[in-house]
């Protein structure tokens, strides 16, 4: 490489590292790089050769965090303009609209194809509601329409999408084909094993088809976790929305609940599913992502929680007292844990040393299994009583399907704050068990209606 | 020699403002000229510069435009405004005060740094 280019290459780094800091636009940044073009010819013209005039160019130019700093100072709204989808200049901007136009255009299709059971009599809502027909396909209504937003955004090849077909098939065949009592619990544990179903076939289009690659997973781990709060944040909009529609149309005398009800309610939640993927998707390189400072803020309470919670057990000695919902309960913290641990680890600096947070996490994982553990073996105790339904058997799978998921997790921790596995074992380690999840999601989808009816 | 931070902030604009009196500059030929009518004594971050400059821009004291360099590379040019002419008159006089003041107080008072020892 010449020593012309050289040169360019060092500035174009240094712009680069410049550019990240969000005080500093990139303008700004042109006129400082004018100012060091300049600085760099003027002491090369003293003699100097083109590292030491680039390195004492830069060194006068200040250090990078007191001249944004000074930047922040003048331009304190740049600080919170990007929290506004502002795409950048250029060819950028163009692909931005492109994908804004997507997911919009994509959002309303969702919302349509939610409404269009009804131009064939299968109502939603209100008197002859065919409830059980939305129970199970309340996934297959929306869902495609996000795998199809990740597969155009990936540019997947033609084999890809009929890979991505395949598990919305069987889930419409699924859904529709297999037997179902109208309010029988398998109907119930297929809506909800399904939706879950999908959503890691959605990974599939997220990552472009390469789902086996271990980042690709945590990417789309982190975009679930992102595209939750996104989803709540608008839920929570949604329902502001709502309640003053109701509340101005009441003031002259109008009922627009049954349009709420109707129209507003389910279309609303069936579009913001696409644009809440695509707000996480234009804002990741933007702000930091939210769920990690959830886990953080909600790691040590949860703990303290857990840690209470067996010390009563042991002071008081009360057995924990086991029928379903407390099972189901018991999967749910159990879930709850595993996201606390999973978005931690997603956020964390895989070279960075065993610190208090690790310490913390660990106890947090020890003290859900210990309380796990206890309400598993007050249920083995007590098995005589209880039959094998599908809900317990569903719950219970679950269970240990997550008991092992975590179990494995505190002695790779463990073993990590004895210094004696590297961190990524433990990323490593969550990413391969992802699609045991997917596999038991399709098990009770598909196989407990057939065993169980 | 070092000058004080507090100091050196409150003769900058007055400093950049001057220099544009002379005609149109940018970033990089400011700093160059503070460094020439100060004999080489007066050092700035040359980083700290921009920030000013865009400050005094947003208060309307100064006009900035892009321009081409020599060479053809993009440049942001700033000149005075005639508020900024205006400002920078009102600074003179306080600065002349304060300098008038100074001088007054430095002969009554010894210069340890200039007695011979």
């Amino acid at each position: 490489m010449t020593k012309e280019g050289l040169l360019e290459e060092r500035i174009e780094e240094w712009r680069q590292y410049f550019r990240r800091r969000q005080t500093v636009s990139s303008v700004d940044v042109e006129e400082l790089e004018d100012h060091l073009r300049s600085q760099v010819e003027a002491l090369r013209e003293a003699g100097l050769d083109e590292d030491e005039a680039f390195l004492v160019a830069v060194k006068r130019l200040g250090d990078l965090d007191s001249v944004s700093r000074e930047f922040a100072r003048e331009y304190s709204e740049r600080l919170w303009k990007q929290l506004v989808v502002s795409p950048g200049a250029g060819a950028s901007s163009r692909s931005a609209q492109r994908d804004t136009a997507l997911a919009v255009g994509l959002a309303i299709a969702a919302a349509v194809a939610l409404k269009i059971p009804e131009l064939f009599g299968l109502r939603m809502h209100g008197t002859g509601a065919n409830e059980s027909f939305y129970l199970r396909n309340i996934g297959l209504l929306v869902l495609p329409f996000l795998a199809v937003f990740f597969a155009l955004k990936r540019d997947l090849n033609r084999i890809g999408w009929c890979w991505l077909a395949v598990p919305f098939v069987a889930a419409a065949s699924i859904a529709n084909l297999l037997p179902f009592e109208p309010s029988g619990h398998t109907l119930v544990l297929t809506a909800i094993h399904l939706p879950v179903a999908l959503w890691l076939a959605i990974g599939f289009a997220y990552a472009g088809g390469r789902w086996r690659g271990h980042e690709e997973r945590m990417n789309f781990v982190r975009f679930s976790g992102e595209w939750f709060i996104y989803y709540t944040l608008i839920a929570l909009g949604g329902g502001i929305l709502i309640a003053f529609t109701v509340f101005i149309f009441h003031a002259i005398g109008l009922n627009a609940e049954p349009l709420v009800e109707r129209w507003v309610g389910p279309c609303g939640a069936a579009g913001a599913v696409l644009i809440a993927a695509w707000l996480v998707e234009s804002k990741q390189s933007v702000i930091e992502s939210m769920a990690p400072v959830l886990t953080l803020l909600f790691t040590p309470l949860f703990a303290v929680l857990l840690l209470i919670f067996v010390a009563t057990m042991i002071w008081t000695g009360n057995a924990i007292d086991v029928g379903r919902e407390v099972l189901i309960g018991f999967d749910l913290l159990l879930v709850l844990v595993l996201g606390l641990l999973l978005y931690a680890i997603s956020a964390r600096d895989p070279q960075a040393p065993p610190g208090k947070f690790d310490v913390l996490r660990l106890l947090l994982v020890v003290c859900a299994l210990l309380v796990d553990a206890l309400a598993l073996w007050a249920m083995v105790a007590r098995t005589s009583e209880f039959g094998v339904s599908p809900n317990k058997t569903a719950a219970l799978g679950l269970n240990l399907l997550l008991l092992v998921n975590l179990g494995w997790s505190a002695v790779l921790y463990a073993r990590f704050l004895a210094k004696r596995v590297p961190f990524a074992r433990l990323e490593r380690w969550q990413t391969a068990y992802l699609p045991a999840y997917a596999v038991w999601a399709w098990i009770v989808a598909a196989l407990f209606p057939i065993v169980f009816n | 020699m070092d000058i004080d931070k507090d100091l050196v902030a409150a003769s900058a604009t007055p400093l950049v403002l001057a220099i544009l009196t002379e005609g149109d500059s940018y970033g990089y030929a400011i700093i160059k000229r503070v460094g020439e009518v100060s004999g080489g004594e007066l050092q700035w971050t040359d980083g700290m510069v921009y920030p000013l400059l865009h400050r005094l821009e947003r208060r309307g004291l100064v006009d900035a435009v892009w321009g081409r360099s020599e060479t053809g590379r993009r440049r942001k040019y700033y000149r005075l405004t005639r508020a900024g002419a205006e400002h920078l008159t009102g600074q003179r006089r306080q600065w002349q005060l304060v300098d008038k003041a100074m001088r007054g107080v430095w002969l009554t008072v010894a210069d340890p740094a200039s007695q011979p020892g």
